[in-house]
């Protein structure tokens, strides 16, 4: 129970911070909406052609707003050395791990909110037919792009380049995350059933498992060395 | 012999192949304040991050009242002051202090976070963000941070470097007040004088080795130059 009590107390301090300065909220807001509206220009396709492409669209899309938001996962902590301040408290840095990468999924999963809508109007497709299935694969890819991603901001939180090396590390992993979000995107738009693409979603949640529990168990290294 | 507060044992530290700690071996007794000298990169803040858990020792062992410091346990008797002032400018005085009596677990963490501000002097702008403090209220706030919960062993790097003078009045006020209860303090400083008259005991560090460790001794406090003189590095 305490250990959730601390995960809780971080979550919400960095959500208040976020929230207060919106620096990384805003850059992604506006580099999402801007490529789903860039793009639905650019292009004018069919409706059979949206959906084909829908997932990689999307999930492009909230792969690069993300970093934006993961980028500021632990530089938060740089100014006035507070990741100190927080490793000097009592709180396993598990479970400071685990109330950043929450936080910031929580932000993520704003943008995507905003995006759906966006995509829905200027693609002119009907993506919620199959809603809650689509809600499960979009907070499953969510979850695991941000635990990765927050993983590897811990990483390179004291490298002068990490905005380079954030997405440079976190894209490359992902890999096998986002192809498996994508194709049940894909499926899901379409109006087919979950059951027809069950093996993505397995891969996805095995994806999500292994990263969660490598995170969990390596962040003490990560951050104390 | 009283067990030690903390007991250092054969700590080296390299980063890369360059050890910046070498063979590092001494015990502070509780209740004592330790001075802990050396020039500029003989290796005084890599010694207290290792002492205050934020980072491991290559080689050898550390303990804060006998256990390991990065056990829970130990992490809530230690406080530490460093170079940053380790609050949040988004947040406001009081969550500040609110949010570290809650990791720390405190009680009535509201409660707490009130009487620190009450004591620092900020009480009345509690409510205003960080990022809109002068320097002043911001290293009071630092203080209130580190003195929040309580803590038994007291790690402070250069705690009065950069301090105005209000800053100053309030550390010595709180540093004086956990002398008084028996905590153990290790300070790092640069400022010989005024850390010889209020330290028990001194730690001297040339460029990573152990130059000295024993009580501080009538000499150095006469003459805070014999120190460097006997027992600095050539």
């Amino acid at each position: 129970m305490r250990y959730f009590r601390h995960t809780y107390t971080i979550l919400a301090k960095d959500l208040r911070a976020e929230l207060r300065t919106k620096e990384a909220l805003n850059a992604s807001f506006s580099f999402a909406l801007t490529i789903l509206l860039l793009m639905s220009f650019a292009f004018d396709p069919t409706e059979e052609m949206t959906r084909e492409f829908s997932g990689g669209l999307l999930w492009l899309v909230f792969a690069f707003a993300g970093v934006l938001i993961l980028n500021r996962a632990f530089a938060r902590e740089l100014p006035n050395d507070c990741l100190d301040a927080l490793l000097a408290t009592p709180v396993p840095p598990s479970a400071l791990f685990l109330g950043k990468a929450l936080a910031n999924m929580v932000l993520l999963l704003a943008v995507e909110a905003v995006c759906f809508p966006v995509f829905g109007i200027f693609y002119n497709i009907r993506w919620a037919r199959q809603f809650w299935p689509l809600l499960l694969v979009v907070v499953l890819g969510t979850w695991g792009f941000t635990v990765v991603g927050t993983m590897f901001s811990a990483l390179t939180v004291n490298i002068r380049l990490r905005e380079v090396m954030l997405p440079l590390l976190l894209y490359t992993t992902m890999i096998p995350g986002l192809i498996s979000a994508m194709q049940l995107t894909v499926h899901l738009i379409a109006g087919e059933p979950l059951s027809g693409a069950l093996v993505w979603l397995r891969f996805l949640i095995g994806f999500d498992v292994i990263f969660t529990s490598l995170a969990l168990a390596l962040t003490e290294t990560v951050l104390v060395g | 012999m009283a067990a030690a507060a903390i007991a250092v044992r054969d700590v080296w530290k390299f980063f890369g192949d360059y050890p910046a700690l070498r063979q590092i071996d001494f015990d502070v007794v509780p209740g004592s304040c330790v001075a802990l000298l050396g020039r500029n990169g003989a290796g005084k803040t890599t010694l207290l991050r290792i002492l205050a858990g934020f980072s491991k020792p290559g080689r050898g062992e550390v303990r804060i009242g006998g256990g390991q410091p990065r056990d829970p346990a130990a992490r809530r008797t230690v406080g530490v002051l460093g170079h940053g002032i380790s609050v949040y400018e988004e947040l406001s005085a009081l969550e500040n202090l609110i949010l570290f009596g809650r990791l720390y677990e405190l009680p009535d963490p509201r409660r707490s976070a009130m009487e620190w501000l009450e004591r620092t002097g900020l009480d009345r702008v509690r409510d205003g963000l960080v990022r809109e403090f002068s320097r002043g209220m911001r290293q009071r706030l630092a203080v209130a941070r580190a003195f929040l919960h309580n803590p038994s062993v007291l790690l402070f790097d250069e705690p009065f470097t950069a301090l105005d003078d209000r800053a100053i009045a309030v550390l010595q006020s709180v540093l004086n007040d956990a002398l008084r209860r028996g905590c153990t303090i290790i300070m790092s400083t640069h400022q010989l004088r005024e850390a010889l008259e209020l330290a028990s005991h001194v730690t001297l560090l040339n460029r990573g080795h152990l130059g000295y460790t024993g009580e501080r001794t009538a000499e150095m406090l006469s003459d805070p130059g014999y120190l460097y003189a006997r027992y600095g590095e050539a």
